[in-house]
């Protein structure tokens, strides 16, 4: 719509939602909670910096930040990050088959097929990254 | 017609979605969880800096949490607008997300080069 006319426009009918409206259905708080994943991952990326940055600072700062990792508290809070990195893996390696459509000849390589090389492809890269930080390569 | 700057961050926002998916849950859990439940011990500081003394290394993780940062930028400024309701402040939700992203990832960038 041109700018000018915005003002004498006549406001659109818009019903009120309640805040929490996605309390009201499960497949809603499911919805609702796979988008707060997101907080996970950016808490998790700070906290994967503020380690680097706490072992750049010196061994007293390292010391520091390892005690409080293992704080009651932060425990807990790391706890309910790896549900939500871990809820966060299963929806979006789910939803891979929908936007990932192969062909093998001109036959559709089943969803399932699409999926299962997902998860297998998940646990190599697990895999990888537990045999990178446990020494495997230094 | 203005072209919309959604493709690229939406391109980000996959990227990152993608990378966390496949690495996150195991780098929390060796990182974090398995120490703290006495799992194993915790990183020591000598084997963090042999970890992160190629170059390559500290490139890739500069990439790896610049994109989950814009993972996040882009994926909660949907949830504020969805979940709370909050579409007539649609720029300074906007400019908060992606602004805070770009903030952290020069952050991350200044961290990682100055990792000694």
């Amino acid at each position: 719509m041109n700018e000018s006319y915005r003002t004498y426009h006549p406001r659109w009918y818009r019903r009120r939602v309640p805040i929490f409206w996605w309390l009201r259905q499960l497949t809603y708080i499911k919805f609702i909670s796979r988008e707060l994943t997101s907080l996970g991952v950016g808490y998790g990326a700070v906290l994967l910096l503020a380690q680097i940055w706490a072992a750049s600072a010196g061994e007293t700062t390292y010391e520091r930040f390892l005690g409080v990792l293992m704080s009651p508290p932060v425990v807990i809070v790391n706890l309910i990050v790896l549900t939500a990195l871990l809820f966060h893996s299963f929806t979006w390696l789910h939803l891979a088959p929908k936007a990932l459509v192969l062909y093998l000849g001109d036959r559709r390589l089943p969803e399932s097929m699409v999926l299962f090389g997902h998860y297998l492809a998940w646990i190599v890269t697990s895999g990888l990254v537990v045999w990178f930080v446990v020494g495997g390569w230094a | 017609m203005k072209r919309s700057s959604e493709p690229f961050f939406w391109a980000m926002f996959s990227a990152g979605g993608t990378l966390a998916a496949f690495l996150f849950p195991a780098i929390a859990i060796v990182l974090w969880v398995a120490p703290a439940l006495g799992w194993s011990e915790p990183l020591s500081r000598e084997q963090l800096v042999s970890l992160l003394e190629p170059v390559w290394v500290r490139l890739g993780l500069w990439v790896f949490v610049s994109l989950c940062f814009f993972h996040w930028g882009h994926r909660f400024r949907f949830t504020l607008y969805d979940g709370l309701q909050l579409k007539h402040l649609f720029g300074l939700i906007a400019a908060v997300c992606y602004g805070g992203a770009t903030a952290l990832s020069l952050l991350a960038a200044y961290t990682l080069l100055n990792f000694s």
